[in-house]
């Protein structure tokens, strides 16, 4: 078998790189390891027992899955054989984040739904994360099993419901991406971009393979009614179905790079590295994007990502984007095999990596064996941390060893952020969820062996303007050094595009220029665009003023500090412009250092926000909720009771789905009153629907309760605090 | 060269010699504005007795003595001795109580004389207006004593001539993400017009720039801008003491000399004058 991986990887015309994403229980890791069993990767009896891909403990435990691990597979098709490399991705939109950097590294995905709930919120959101990053799909429909021997349709209606869920997932993918459906990417079961089955019992169908394998619909309704689906699965296997499928209307990384390669990176395509990751050339410069980190007791920290172009070897020297030009060299180049790592002489381009070496790297970098280099656009989160635990280690003599520990967590795991104090003990982690921050704390304690104390969850806040201020001045400490800033709240259009990566600091100037100037902003503004960070975006509208740009960056530091905590309530600042209009500098380099244009930036930001009316916005998450016709009542008015809006409600059946959202402020325990609400009857997902505004009856409070429990003064601030 | 403001106080003293906060001057006590006055006194350049006898006289006699010890120091003294020789308790003064806290000062100032002192001269290098002027919008008087400063030193131990320094500047040690090269911008300038720069050294804290650090930074903001380093410096250390150092030559030569403990400064002449050139010849080891 290693022979086999080995001899294909380079090959890049023989490689697939894919993803399986779907809702939560729809099937994705049962469908992962039975076509791991099925290509031979493992033994059938372990993958009906053992959920291969699940190595983490935990997700065994609560029988989700929650890493994304890596495995390669062999399939036979039309005489050829080819690599299959699979990442898995989690289920669970608490982890939506890891599903983003999956897609990354992968060409195409299937997407799997179950034929009896249909498409669920979370697959439309894994599906568009998909889309985003230019991967194709395929359509696996789960479970038709149970249609037919659970609801125990008739064959007339089973093919209704099965195109019903076609026409929606087609739906879903017209509206976000019509161009790429127009041009082949709709879903359709003829041509064989869609296949049916049952991950659970090793079968499914398609309509090339039935003309193949002479199974019919018709055999398939008569075999799992008869509970024969033994013969099923032996006349028409799982993987045999799916991977011919993947192998077929996937694209391998020569195709797909051309295509994804200027949308996940803005850099000159002219360039070296431009023209080697277009063509997939091993021989090219490497660049390599960094997915997942973890660690392992052996090897210590392992990087897995998709190599676009150049070749990997032991001892290849490589430079991290964005950190200290420090040469990394790997040690250890491999390609997982199921939960093994084995070991490569070289890895071409195409392929996903796995090395080890990268002491600088974290999820997201971009490695090269140049100097320089664009990086890849930045991994975007469609969920962002919404809660933050305080922990703190049990034993003293753990001390050191927490924040080690959570460095790791937090080079692991993207989606949450980490902030060390190591003055007082309490660091804090933020995350998607309640169930988010759970998994991870325990991790900590059971993984790492590190006890902590955790303290219950606190919601995140975010703070932005609402009208405009300015100028406004800032003076430096020693007053010879003055800025004078305007602000004003982004214009949503242009928030959306730095939300989607079409605009970034990554991108060629005049590239960005015009993108913006399409999205309606003025034009000179446009031009004059020196960072962006979040949702915010730093305009220098001066002109020809001396010693201006070697003072740049310290304006700049002082923004995002400001950005990091503003006035209001010390959260984090998002959809801010600021422009800067004037500025008046000392004579001397020493008297206009960091400690003068630091403070003197960071407070005119803070106190023009306060200016410019700075407002409090909280995390809210859309709710649905199924539940049987009688319970209609109980549903509703969990969401109503807090502080929420029902906006949608369908009956299907005898069952309603009611569609609404709340603040996360007001979610805590809603898993428990909403089983006991409906009797345990309800099925429910929540998904992260952005920040909005604090209602102006319970602002001030909330305001004061943070304050307070920040140690901030109770007071409300006032711009004279920032401004004297 | 004494000044002295203040709205409630006359323009200029006409009792020649006198300073406000001398005891027992009784042409003063008539014109006794508000009570307290803020002084500003230089104390020269090495140690406790560098300051002027008037200076002396009016920290010997201040309600309240400050010291700012951040923009430069006195290395050849510590704040005991200079308390044993005022006869009076100094407080040191940070950076943010300069800056960001004058009130602490300004209060003691309403009710008492109070005596700002500070290394060299109050107004040269450092950046105290600021300070004079909140004192006067405060409704403070205030008064000034200069120091002996470096910027005159520098000439008297280089031999180069005071009437063809051009503009000066400082060199910091670099931050993240800021390294300035204004200041080989303004040597390059000076150059053109065949002027000397004097160049100061940061101080932060226990750091001081030594003369070899700061020609090393030189010679890489000319790597960064693509111009050419300076081919002669003159480095001097400890200049009011009895033991200074100075030394000329090329960048090489100066950072193989060991000039020794702080304080540190550099010159980058321009074309020497054939007297400045025989002087340094004599000093300087040129
Ligand atoms: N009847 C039936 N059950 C299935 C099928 N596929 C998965 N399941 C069951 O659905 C549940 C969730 O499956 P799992 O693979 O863990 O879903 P994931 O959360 O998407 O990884 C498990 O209890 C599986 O046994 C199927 O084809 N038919």
């Amino acid at each position: 078998m290693v022979e086999r991986v080995t001899e294909l990887m380079d090959k890049p015309q023989f490689i697939r790189n894919i993803g399986i994403v779907a809702h939560i229980d729809h099937g994705k890791t049962t469908l992962s390891d039975n076509l791991l069993a099925g290509a031979g990767m493992i033994s059938e009896e372990l993958a009906g027992r053992q959920l291969f891909m699940d190595s983490d403990e935990e997700e065994q435990a609560r029988g989700i899955t929650i890493d994304a691990s890596n495995v390669s597979m062999v399939h036979e098709y039309g005489g050829e054989e080819y690599l299959i490399n699979m990442i898995d991705t989690p289920g669970h939109v608490d982890f939506g984040g890891d599903v983003t950097r999956a897609m990354r590294a992968v060409d195409g995905a299937v997407v799997v739904v179950d034929a009896v709930e249909g498409t669920m919120p979370q697959t439309e959101t894994v599906l568009r994360q998909a889309l985003k990053e230019g991967v194709r799909p395929v359509l696996f429909i789960n479970k038709v099993d149970r249609l037919i021997n659970e609801l125990k349709v008739d064959q007339q209606e089973m093919q209704i419901r099965l195109a019903r869920v076609i026409d929606k997932v087609n739906k879903l993918i017209k509206g976000m991406n019509e161009k790429m459906y127009n041009e082949g990417w709709k879903l359709d079961a003829a041509k064989g971009t869609v296949a049916f089955g049952s991950a659970l019992y090793k079968w499914a169908v398609s309509v090339p393979y039935m003309q193949k394998s002479g199974v019919s619909f018709k055999d398939v309704y008569e075999k799992c009614q008869s509970g024969d689906m033994k013969w099923l699965a032996k006349s028409s296997p799982l993987h045999a179905v799916l991977l011919d499928m993947v192998v077929k209307h996937l694209p391998d990384p020569t195709v797909a790079q051309k295509r994804r390669i200027p949308i996940i990176w803005h850099g000159d395509k002219d360039v070296s590295e431009g023209k080697a990751m277009l063509n997939c050339d091993p021989n090219g410069p490497v660049c390599l994007m960094i997915t997942d980190i973890s660690f392992d007791p052996h090897a210590g920290e392992v990087a897995t990502g998709r190599l676009f172009a150049g070749t990997l070897r032991r001892g290849t020297e490589l430079y991290v984007m964005g950190t200290a030009k420090k040469v990394n060299r790997l040690t250890q180049v491999g390609i997982f095999m199921g939960a093994e790592r084995i070991e490569v002489e070289g890895l071409p381009a195409g392929n996903i990596a796995a090395v080890t070496g990268l002491k600088d790297a974290i999820v997201g970098s971009t490695v090269t064996t140049l100097m320089e280099m664009t990086p890849f656009e930045a991994l975007k989160h469609y969920s962002e941390p919404v809660m933050t635990v305080a922990v703190e280690a049990k034993n003293m003599k753990d001390l050191p060893k927490l924040v080690e520990v959570l460095r790791q967590v937090a080079k692991e795991d993207p989606t949450i952020t980490v902030s060390i104090n190591e003055e007082t003990g309490e660091h804090l982690i933020s995350g998607m969820g309640e169930l988010h921050l759970e998994i991870v704390t325990g991790r900590i304690k059971r993984d790492k062996g590190v006890e902590i104390i955790t303290s219950p969850p606190i919601v995140v806040y975010r703070e932005t303007v609402t009208g405009r201020a300015g100028p406004v001045e800032g003076k430096s400490p020693n007053r010879h050094n003055r800025f004078y800033l305007e602000l004003e709240p982004m214009d949503q259009k242009i928030t959306a595009l730095i939300q989607q990566g079409e605009v970034s600091m990554n991108q060629q100037a005049l590239e960005r220029r015009d993108v913006l100037t399409a999205a309606g902003m003025d034009k000179e503004e446009a031009k004059n665009v020196r960072a962006i960070e979040g949702t915010n975006i730093f305009l220098d509208m001066t002109k020809g003023i001396q010693y201006l740009n070697e003072t740049m960056e310290l304006i700049l530091d002082g923004w995002r500090e400001a950005l990091a905590g503003g006035p209001l309530a010390d959260e984090q600042v998002q959809n801010l412009k600021v422009r800067l209009v004037d500025v008046k500098l000392h004579e001397d380099a020493i008297h206009r250092g960091p400690a003068q244009v630091i403070p003197a930036v960071r407070a005119a930001i803070k106190g023009g926000m306060l200016m410019a009316n700075d407002t409090l916005l909280e995390p809210v998450q859309k709710i649905q909720i199924t539940v049987p016709a009688d319970q209609l009542g109980a549903a509703t008015s969990q969401i109503q009771g807090r502080r929420g809006q029902v906006f949608d409600m369908q009956s299907e059946g005898d069952t309603m789905t009611v569609v609404g959202k709340a603040p996360v402020a007001e979610l805590f325990g809603f898993a428990g009153d909403i089983r006991s609400a409906t009797e345990g009857r309800a099925m429910w997902s929540t998904e992260f629907a952005g920040f909005e505004v604090v209602p102006a009856g319970i602002v001030d409070e909330v305001v004061r309760a943070i304050r307070k429990r920040k140690g901030l003064k109770e007071q409300m601030p006032r711009p004279d605090d920032y401004l004297a | 060269m004494e000044s002295r403001t203040g709205p409630a106080a006359p323009s200029s003293c006409s009792h020649d010699g006198c300073y406000r906060p001398v005891p027992g001057c009784r042409a003063h006590a008539a014109n006794r504005g508000p009570p307290g006055v803020l002084i500003f006194v230089g104390l020269g350049l090495y140690d406790e007795r560098d300051i002027s006898v008037k200076g002396l006289e009016c920290v010997r006699n201040a309600g309240h003595v400050f010291l700012e010890a951040y923009t430069s120091r006195l290395m050849g003294t510590d704040i005991s001795r200079m308390e044993r020789l005022y006869g009076k308790r100094v407080q040191v003064l940070t950076r943010e109580d300069v800056e960001l806290n004058q009130e602490i000062i300004l209060d003691r100032a309403r009710t008492a004389d109070v005596a700002f002192l500070t290394g060299g001269d109050p107004m040269v290098s450092t950046t105290h207006t600021d300070l004079r002027m909140r004192a006067a919008a405060a409704g403070i008087e205030t008064l000034i004593i200069p120091g002996a400063s470096i910027a005159s030193a520098v000439c008297a131990l280089s031999g180069l001539q005071n009437y063809r320094f051009g503009k000066s500047c400082s060199i910091p040690f670099p931050a993240p993400g800021w390294f300035p090269t204004t200041p080989l911008e303004t040597i390059a300038g000076n150059r053109t017009l065949n002027l000397h720069t004097l160049v100061y050294l940061d101080i932060q804290q226990e750091r001081y720039m030594r003369v070899a650090e700061a020609i090393e930074l030189i010679e890489a903001m000319a790597e960064r801008s693509g111009t050419p380093a300076p081919d002669l410096y003159v480095g001097i250390a400890r200049a009011g003491s009895g033991r200074p150092c100075v030394a000329a030559g090329t960048g090489e030569r100066l950072k193989s000399v060991d000039f020794g403990p702080p304080l540190h400064i550099l010159i980058v002449p321009g074309d020497l004058h054939p007297m400045e050139r025989e002087y340094l010849e004599m000093f300087a080891g040129l």
